[in-house]
This record gives structure tokens, sequence and C-alpha cells, in this order.
């Protein structure tokens, strides 16, 4: 690693004004970051750590919407988040039992990795991120592979994530890093279903609209049997060819509508 | 009842205290005053020519000690090649050289170009980024076959060409081996791949040399399965320093697998680095590092043929392969695909006629060398792959063309050089049958089947030489080195033993067993039995650990320093009980005279040999301390039969391992337990080769699979418990404890019965799959499933 | 440099640190605490498994700056008081759950911190919540294997060796 501080603010204010300087950068749990850092692919001068800032840790549950402090750890989430079944599942299967206990869910998603879980929950729920200067919707939040709408010195205070009337998360796992080679969320509400698919696509975590609309016209898996989707956009590598990554996401949306509860 | 005592008892580990209490003492758990550190700056570029390195402005950099290129090591000798091969036309191989870092090309993502020794390891790193450096880059060669055309870029320009060697064995077979098959009522033919592989024990390699001016002494700590070797290759061909002068210690050492077997460059240049600098200087290998410089293992492309009669009797067997040696020649790279391959493919079967055809290639990859099995594992993925395709395309069981086809008579001499002393591949099949539950796989497929799961199954056998290895047959192969080894027992004045040992423990337990041996023999508790091993300055002149060989080789030279023990006490006994040496007995500790009831304890006869007031020693001497070294008479030829059973799912192709199991021949067991736990760790790297593992490297020479993240490692949840039987048993005939090796067999024996189950379960479920490469990864079966 | 103080195997230590040093570096270059091992550079090999305010970590993912105030515990610490093995650390030594013993403290940790939210996981839990943990020497049958003895299952119908 290159040299650097590290900062422990205990408010958002001061984490704000910390990433303020220049070459400051966010630490959420570090379980992205920190290998990153060991590789020298950034070199930054500060480390703002988001750990010690109890306002944006914890769940509350208000109605029919979960929210979650940016601070909160994967594991918090799987045991907290109850209220929302396929959320707290999402987060209990992230990473491994150790790497749950320190990384964040405002970690993953403002470092939107291509292959976590968290980006399709959020935007397959039409989650809010609450930041400490606005409030952006997930249609607007993911922006493509690691870019968000997030600013510079943008900190993630909580996620609101509406609660479906049924929900699931299926992922196919990649075999070496455990990340999702395809991992599909299905999110059904009064008023439609939302499908998010994450680890497939070259240009991030997006929306799979056709499955959408055929689910809401008709919740179950065989809706989608007519449905084709095309490898064309999809990434390409030693785990699969775009075409399986392609196959996969049907076979997960299935899956997840046949699991959604 | 089990014995709970002695050889064939299952003692707790005595290592496993310190393991468990975090006090063990690894190789990086070691720093000493003045310590510095390096960094090696590798290149990121499979192949080019080194046009310049400037190390100015680095070696002005905040803590540098000093900055090394290959310029350094102009007139130092080169990383050397243990085992030379006379190929087909009777020449000796091409044999390129190896400097500890490049001299004017680069010839591998990973090479290195330069090293910054720095009073830390931050400030070494940030010199060796500030290291200029010019590199042009040339087109990398990957591809074996494409590297064997004419007007092929060179790895080494001073070589004719990329070809290693091209080696047939028995070469006087070929014609009569193409004959069979051409005559042959059925053919059977597979081309296939034997995944390169990264052996990751879980410690990466670290060295730290030293070096004291007083008495011009070199010394490295290395994480090594064989310190002896490693200052004969060291101290000989590379830095020139004599063995007096120089002492490798291999400390706790996590895992090894066969890629801490050889020499590398980085032991030579801590040690070399040491001196220069008179400075400690310590190498810490990261993981990622580990992936592009420590040596891989397998890579083997293959066509096998194999040839039966109208009656399904095997008549002619003949291999193809193109092996790949990577950049440079590894330690013992060249052996692999010939001597511990060629020599192996006659399997478990009676097949008259055998012949293997081995072109090895360098390309610009890491160098390939041994990993567990190491020649063995690829002979036995093809010839029990060859075997279950003739099954399927006959429509005969599997089970049955292998038993038809046995060896059943010993000692019997195989068409490709070598003598299976004992054996019984009938009885391993027998007990196969019953520990796998053979019966019940049907119910178990329906099972499946209704889950919407396809269920495979698959068995294989395996026979593997190991107890490495007769000096005198491997030196007329080829070995630049002998392949006995050494224990001295040293009998302390009381009556406890320390035993120094040539081989090395890394996970092997032998701190354990060993003393269960001695133990046994002089019928003491193992308790007073201590083991010494991985330090050439304690321990005599052993070649360490690996190719099964440790209780085989070692463990024998244990047995006549023991037994040279016995008879040096039993005179001294006879001499302080007024008796005839012929007439002394040893029983549980206790000498005594035949027929009589007088006796004298073992403590009481050791004392005397320290303290001779009563002594004969117009006789012999004083002390109690021998030294034997052992060279084997034969290889020792473990072999078993295997079984796995898989469910896919054919939606997504991932396949799971629902249960495996292993009958193994491992002759006499010294601690069971310890056997059991070498086989189930075999089978997690056999589970791992077949559908996990796969070091890939893209068109340009970079590797894909660099770190965990895309190298998938067998974890926890990959693998099923194992069922596991060693007690068939046929004992070695040629050496003392009549054992035969247990340490590759799991690793040997699982790939062919992971991937016979995989087609077995695609065909069952109507897929005309006939073949299917390692690692059967998910994406790989779904697109082999697709057609 | 960052003066951090916390509280390691029941020890209250301080210490002026890099704001770049790993646990894993302080633990073993600072207290001299080599049982905590470094496997990899991805977080993937659980070799460096800690405790933090009792929750298993990677301390190889963690800075020692992140740790101040912090109650930490290692492998070495995981013995009883009166020096005999602990319990997951005998039922280690009894069923052979280990080899090389690179991996071993890891191992351990994580088996500890499973066993104190479930204290008799099933062989399909312990197998998923070792899923961080790396071993390349057992093919993880006496792994999995302790951990059930260790949390009082019988293990007698498991392949005996």
């Amino acid at each position: 690693m290159y040299s650097f501080e590290v900062e422990r603010p205990t408010s958002v204010a001061d984490a704000a004004a910390a990433l303020g300087k220049d070459e400051a950068q966010a630490l959420g749990g570090g379980q992205t970051l920190i290998p990153t850092l060991k590789q020298r692919l950034a070199s930054p001068s500060v480390l703002v750590s988001l750990a010690g800032i109890a306002d944006i840790k914890g769940v509350s549950v208000d109605g029919g919407t979960v929210t979650i402090g940016g601070g909160t750890t994967h594991g918090v989430v799987a045991a907290e988040a109850g209220a929302y079944p396929a959320l707290a599942a999402l987060a209990g299967n992230i990473g491994d039992p150790a790497v749950r206990n320190r990384g964040t869910i405002g970690g993953s998603l403002a470092n939107n990795d291509p292959s976590a879980c968290y980006p399709s929950a959020a935007l397959a729920s039409g989650a809010t991120i609450v930041t400490n200067s606005r409030e952006i919707a997930a249609d607007d939040y993911f922006q493509g592979l690691f870019e968000t709408a997030l600013e510079e010195g943008e900190i993630v205070i909580s996620v609101k994530f509406p609660i479906p009337e049924a929900a699931s998360y299926q992922k196919f796992e990649q075999p070496a890093s455990r990340f999702a080679l395809v991992g599909v969320y299905v999110a059904k509400f009064a008023d439609g279903v939302r499908v998010a698919v994450t680890g497939a696509s070259e240009g991030g975590v997006y929306r799979w609209s056709e499955a959408e609309a055929a689910l809401s016209g008709n919740f179950s898996a065989d809706a989608l049997d007519g449905l084709t989707v095309s490898g064309d956009d999809m990434i390409s590598d030693l785990h699969g060819s775009g075409d399986y990554r392609a196959h996969l996401v049907k076979v997960m949306t299935k899956r997840a509508v046949a699991a959604a509860s | 009842m089990p014995k709970d005592h002695g050889i064939g008892a299952s003692p707790k580990r005595r290592e496993d205290v310190r393991f468990l209490t975090g006090t063990g003492n690894y190789t990086d758990d070691i720093n000493v005053y003045g310590q510095t550190y390096v960094y090696f700056l590798r290149s990121d570029m499979a192949h080019g020519n080194i046009k310049n390195i400037d190390t100015a402005a680095a070696a002005a950099m905040s803590g540098v000690v000093r900055i090394f290129t290959g310029a350094d090591f102009e007139g130092v000798g080169g990383i050397p090649c243990g085992w030379q091969i006379t190929d087909v036309h009777g020449e000796p191989m091409q044999e390129p050289a190896h400097p500890v870092l490049a001299i004017g090309k680069v010839r591998h993502v990973g090479d290195p170009i330069a090293a910054v020794v720095a009073e830390s390891l931050e400030e070494a790193r940030n010199a060796a980024e500030a290291i200029e450096v010019d590199i042009e880059e040339l087109p990398a060669v990957v591809d074996m076959k494409a590297a064997l055309e004419d007007g092929a870029t060179k790895v080494h320009d001073d070589l004719a060409n990329n070809l290693c060697y091209e080696w047939g064995f028995v070469e006087d077979n070929r014609a009569a081996v193409d004959e069979a098959i051409k005559n042959a009522a059925h053919v059977t033919t597979l081309e296939l791949r034997n995944n390169r592989l990264v052996a990751n024990p879980m410690e990466p390699r670290v060295a730290l040399g030293q070096y004291n001016r007083a008495d011009d002494h070199s010394t490295l700590h290395t994480t090594s399965q064989n310190p002896h070797v490693i200052r004969l290759l060291m101290g000989a061909f590379v830095l020139g320093i004599p063995e007096h002068k120089l002492t490798v210690i291999a400390p706790d050492v996590g895992g090894g697998f066969g890629t801490k077997i050889f020499h590398y460059a980085e032991e030579a240049f801590c040690t070399f680095a040491a001196k220069a600098c008179n400075r400690p200087v310590k190498w810490t290998s990261s993981r990622s590092e580990a992936f592009i410089s420590d040596a891989h293992g397998r890579d083997h492309v293959t066509k096998i043929e194999l040839a039966l009669d109208a009656d399904n009797n095997f008549t002619a067997l003949r291999c193809d392969t193109y092996a790949n040696m990577g950049a440079y020649l590894s330690t013992f790279a060249s052996s692999v695909p010939t001597w511990l391959h060629g020599t192996l493919l006659a399997a478990n079967y009676k097949t008259p006629l055998v012949y293997t055809n081995v072109k090895a290639v360098f390309t610009n990859t890491v160098p390939v060398d041994a990993y567990r099995g190491a020649g063995r594992p690829e002979a036995t993925f093809q010839v029990e792959r060859v075997v279950d395709k003739a099954a399927r395309e006959l429509g005969v069981d599997p089970i049955a063309l292998r038993r038809q086809n046995f060896i059943t008579e010993f000692p019997y001499a195989t068409p490709v050089a070598v003598e299976y002393d004992t054996g019984d591949y009938n009885a391993t099949m027998d007990k196969l049958e019953v520990i796998a539950d053979i019966a019940g796989f049907k119910a178990r497929r329906a099972e499946s089947e209704k889950k919407g799961m396809l269920r495979g199954f698959g068995v294989n056998c395996y026979i593997e030489a190991c107890g490495i290895a007769p000096s005198n047959l491997v030196g007329q192969l080829g070995a630049r080195a002998g392949l006995y080894d050494a224990a001295t027992v040293r009998v302390n004045a009381t009556g406890s033993i320390s035993v120094m040992v040539g081989a090395h423990s890394h996970g092997q337990g032998h701190e354990t067993a060993f003393p269960q041996v001695v133990a046994e023999m002089i019928g003491i508790d193992e308790s007073q039995i201590d083991i010494v091993h991985g330090d050439t300055s304690k321990v005599p002149f052993g070649m360490g650990t690996y190719g099964s060989r440790s209780l085989a080789v070692c463990g024998s030279a244990m047995v006549r320093a023991t037994e040279k023990i016995i008879n040096k006490a039993k005179k001294i006994a006879a001499h302080l009980l007024e008796a005839a040496d012929s007439d002394i007995e040893l029983k549980d500790g206790q000498f005594s005279v035949a027929g009589t009831d007088k006796s004298v304890a073992w403590g009481d006869v050791t004392l005397a040999a320290y303290v001779p007031h009563n002594y004969p020693l117009e006789d012999i001497e004083p002390g109690l301390e021998e030294t034997a070294f052992y060279d084997p008479a034969n290889f020792t030829y473990p072999s078993g039969a295997y079984c796995c059973e898989v469910e896919l799912d054919p939606e997504t192709g991932k396949v799971t391992v629902e249960r495996f199991s292993a009958a193994d021949d491992f002759g006499n067991i010294v601690n069971p337990m310890i056997v059991s736990g070498q086989v189930h760790g075999g089978i997690g790297q056999g589970i791992g080769q077949a559908l996990l593992e796969n070091a890939a490297y893209d068109e340009n020479g970079q590797l894909l699979s660099a770190s965990y993240m895309d190298y998938a490692m067998p974890r926890a949840d990959d693998v099923p418990f194992y069922a596991v039987d060693h007690s068939a048993c046929t004992p070695c005939t040629h050496n003392p404890l009549g054992v035969k090796g247990c340490g590759e067999a799991g690793a040997i024996g699982s790939p062919p019965a992971v991937i016979n189950a995989v087609i077995d379960a695609m065909q069952s479920g109507g897929h005309n799959v006939t073949h299917i490469d390692m690692p059967a990864s998910p994406s790989r079966v779904w697109e082999a499933m697709k057609g | 440099m960052t003066e951090v103080t916390m509280v390691v195997n029941g020890k209250s230590v301080t210490k002026s640190v890099k704001g770049n040093t790993l646990m894993t570096e302080f633990l073993r270059d600072e207290l001299r605490l080599t049982g905590t091992h470094v496997g990899c550079d991805t977080s993937q090999c659980g070799a460096c498994v800690i405790h933090v305010n009792g929750e298993a970590v990677k301390g190889c993912t963690m800075f020692a700056a992140e740790a101040s105030g912090a109650e930490v515990k290692t492998i070495e610490s995981m013995e009883n008081p009166d020096g005999s093995l602990g319990v997951i650390q005998q039922a280690f030594q009894d069923h052979h759950g280990l080899q090389c013993g690179f991996c071993t403290p890891g191992m351990v940790m994580s088996a500890s911190a499973l066993l104190k939210d479930n204290p008799k996981p099933s062989e399909a839990e312990i197998r998923d919540y070792l899923e961080g943990n790396i071993c390349r020497c057992t093919g993880y049958h006496n792994i999995v294997k302790a951990i059930m003895a260790a949390s009082g299952q019988d293990v007698s119908n498991i392949a005996a060796e």
C-alpha cells in the first residue's frame, strides 16, 4: 500500500469535512477497498473511516419501509432486517461471515461492483439512497460499472427499501470469488414487478424490463418462457461466456419468482 | 482392537499443539536484527527484450540499501535443472540458462527484472516503482503446438527452437504399438487437456538470507520441502558456496504439494544479497506474487488411443503428449512428463504394448514442475478416462472391463520398464464396491431425478510409483542427484532419543508417526523420542519429502539406523549381563538373556554407553548414535480404486460432488489417522482439479486466474465427507516396513472418477457428451450439454 | 502516525501506527503475535481471522487504526487458563483437523465465532460458515468433523479415520 492516514470521525459532518481534503477517500468496511489498496491501484492521502459514525448504523422499520444505515454491516442486515426477508437473506450470503462483519451496505452501493449483490436489491426494490445532501432514486443512482450518481465527498447515510409483497434474490456464484456470476432480484409490488440483474452485464446492474412486463401480468415462472435474453452485451470471461450469463439470467429469474414469498 | 501405541496406532499429533496455539515457527515468523526487505520488480509482460534498466532515481530513494539487476548476476550460476532427459535421437534435452534476475529478456509475467533491498518493504516497493525499465515487447509464445511450428517466436534465442525434447518410451515398441492399434477390433481415442494448476500451499514462500562475516557463513531460512536439496543446488550450482559455509533451514512449513521442492531464484537472491549488503535480507511472497512465481503443475495436452481385441482385452496403448515446461526448466520439470508419467501408463492393466511420445515445450508462461502426484495424475487421468470411454463405446460395465484387464500376478514386469512388486487390484475394487454402496446408486439417481437433477457415477483405478527412488536407476534415467535418504538415531544417556531425519514434515505428521516406528522397535514409549528435521546443520544429508517417499525411504533409513542401535545396545547389554551377544533379546524396552530371568532395562544400557565404567571398551566405542543411509531397491506401488457420485444441475451446469469413496492399498500403515488425512487432502485437491481449478493464460501470456478471485480453490462447501478404506494391504516386499506411501494417492486417483461421473450424469440426461476437459466448471458443462 | 490503544488478548496495548498498518501487521510485527497468518491478499483465505469486539473479522482487511478502542482476540488466547487446549483446539487435535497448521488459527477463530452463534451447527451449516477459510491440506473432512465434535455432536458415524 501507499502511505496514507486514517481518520475516524464520529459525525457525518466531520466525515464530510474530512472528505473535502485533497485525495481523501471514504472507507466503509474496507472489504473491497483494502485489497485494492494492497495492489496499489489507489493512492489516497487520507482514508476517512465511516465506521465510527453511530448515526449511519442500524436497521429500522417504518410502515412499509425498511431503512438501513449506510454504515450497517451485512451481518447486521442479515440478522435484523427480518421485516424484508429477501433482503436479509441476500445480506446473509454476501462474501463470508468475516467479510459480513465488516462490509457495509453503503460501501457496497458506493463502489457499485458489477458483481456485487446489493445493487440488485436496491434497484429491484426501487430503493432510495439517502446521502448527506440529497435523496437519489435507485433508478438514477446506478450509472455503469463502478459508477454511481454520488458526487465527491457525498456519503451514503441510509437506504430506504420499500417492502414488496414478495421478493427473492437468486445468486449463481462465480466459483472462485463467490461473487455473483449472475444474480437476479425479483420484487413484486402492488403496482408491478421489478427485476434487477447483477453480475451479468457489461453495463453493471440493470432492470430486465421484458421480464418485469411479463411478470406484472402473471407472477409465475412460466410467464418468462417466451422471453429470450441476448448474450451480446453480457460479460464474457474465464467463468462463462456472454451467452452463458444470458442463459443464467433467465434461469435465475425463474428461480427467484418461484422462491419469492 | 486397534493398537494404542507403536506401528498401527493413531496417537494424536504432537505437532498440533503449537499450530493450534499460534506458536508454530514458520519462516515469516522469524525476524532478525538488522533485517532488510526485498521487493522484486517483476515483468508484467510475457515476453520482451530488456533495452534498458535505469535504477538511479530509485536508488536515491528513502530507505533503499541496494538495487540489484541481472547485471549483478552475470558471473553467478543460473538456477539448475536436476534431471537431464535424453531425446528420441539420443541427444540431451535443450537446456536454457535460468538467471536469478532476468538478463537480456523477460520470458514470463512474473519474471524478476530487478530487486530492491530496503529498510522496509514499503520503501522497497516505492523504489521498485521508480525503476525505469524499457522493454521491447515480443510476441508471446503460449500455445504449445503453435510454439513448435516452423518460424515460431523463440522463448530462448540461443536454442534451436521451443522444443525442450521429444521423448519416446519405449521407443523400441513404437512400431509394434502402431501395428497393434491398426489391427485392433476396437480402438478408443481421446483428446484431452490436463489443466494447469497452481499448488497453492496456504503458506506463501518466504526466504530469509543471512551472512556472518566472522566465519564467512551463509544461512538461508526458507519454505522448503528439502533443505539439503536447496543447499546442494544453490551452493554448488548457483552461488558457489561450499557446504560447510552454507546452512539451509526449513522450519515449520505451511504445506508444499511439490511446489516447495524446487530451488527458486528468490532463495539464491536473498542468500547472495545478504552477503553483498552484509545485512539479513527477507522476502515474503504475497499470494498474488505466488501465482506468477511458484512453479505451476500439470498442463499436458494429450491424445491417447486404447486398442482392444474382440474379447475386450487391452492390446495396446499409445499416448502423444505435449507437456508445457513454461519459460525455464524448473528443478524437476523435465522428469515429470517422462519418467514419472510414461512409466505409469501400463496402469493396473495387462496391456502388453505401450508407447508414449512426449514433446516438452518452452512457452512464455510460469515454469511448470511437480505438483502432488507429478506425472502420475496425468497418466492416470488419461488411461482411466480412455478406459471409461471404451466401456461406454462397447456397452460394457466399466468396472467389469477394468477387472477383466487387471494385472493379477505379482511381481509383474510392465512393458514400460517398471516391476510392480505387489498389489491386489480386485481387492481394492471389492472394498470400493462396499464402501461406495454401488448397489444403492440406482435409488439415489432416482431421488436426484425427482428433484430435476442428473446424477452420475464414476469409478477409476490408479497405480503410482512412489518411494522415489533407486539412485542407480534414476541416475541412468538422467537424474543429477541420488534419491536415497538418511537418518541419525541419537540415543541420549538416559534413554531418550533424538532422530535426525532427511525427510521434512510440512503437514505429514512425521514428528508423530516416525517415533511410532522407533518406539515399536525398541519397546519404549513414543514420548521418549523426538524427530529433528529441516536444518542442514543438524540432520544428515537426506533428500527431503516428495513423491510419497518419506516413510518408504527416510523411514527405512531410520529403521536401519535403529537396527544398528539395537545391535550395539545388545552388545552392551550382553556385557552387563555377562552373556553372549547372541543370547540377548530385546522386548518392551528390556534386554534379557534368552531362557533366563536376567535382564537389564533400556535406560541402564544407554547410561552405560555414556558412562562406560563397566563397558566393553576393547570391543565397542562408547556412546549410542548411529546413522544410516537408505537407497531403495525399487519404487513402491500403492494402488486403489476410487468412486465419485455427482449431482448435476441441468439448467446451470453446476456439478456437486455428493459422495466420494476411496479404497487404497498402501501396504503396511504406521498411523491410520494420518494416512486417512493424507487421502482426504489429496481427494480435495483432485476434486479441485476436476471441477474448479484452472490456471489459464490469454494469448498475450497474461495469467487470467492470478488470485483467488479467479482461481477457484476448493472450499469446505465444495466437497462432501469422504469414505476411505485402506484395509486392503499387500505389503511392499523390498523395504523393511513394507510401506508404500500415501501422500499423493488422493490427488492421483480422484480426478478421473469425478469426470467419469460428470460424463455419466450428462449421458443419463440424454446428452451425447463423451468427454469434457477439466475443470468441469458450470459454464463448460452447460456448453457441453448444449452441444 | 496515529496512536492506537486496544485490548489484545486481555492486555491493553498502546502503539503508534501508520495509517496503512493492517491488523495482521500490527499483531505480527508490533506485538509479535505470529499465530495470525497471512495466506492471501484478496481477503479470501481466512488464515488471518481474529475476533474484534467478539466478531470474526479478517485481520488482513482491517487497519490497526480502525481497531483503536476495540477488544481483540487472537489464536494465542484460545487455550484454557491452565494452558491446556480449549475445546475447539482439542477437537481439532483429537480429529486430526489440521496438517500443516497454516490455516489452523483462522479455522479455530472462525469455528469459535460460529459456535457462539450456533452451538450445534449441522454439517451443511459448518461448510457454509467456512466459506472464507481455505485449507489446502485436509480436504476439510476432519475440520468439519472436529467442529461438530467440539459442539458436542456424535461424530462416530463419520468415517473414523
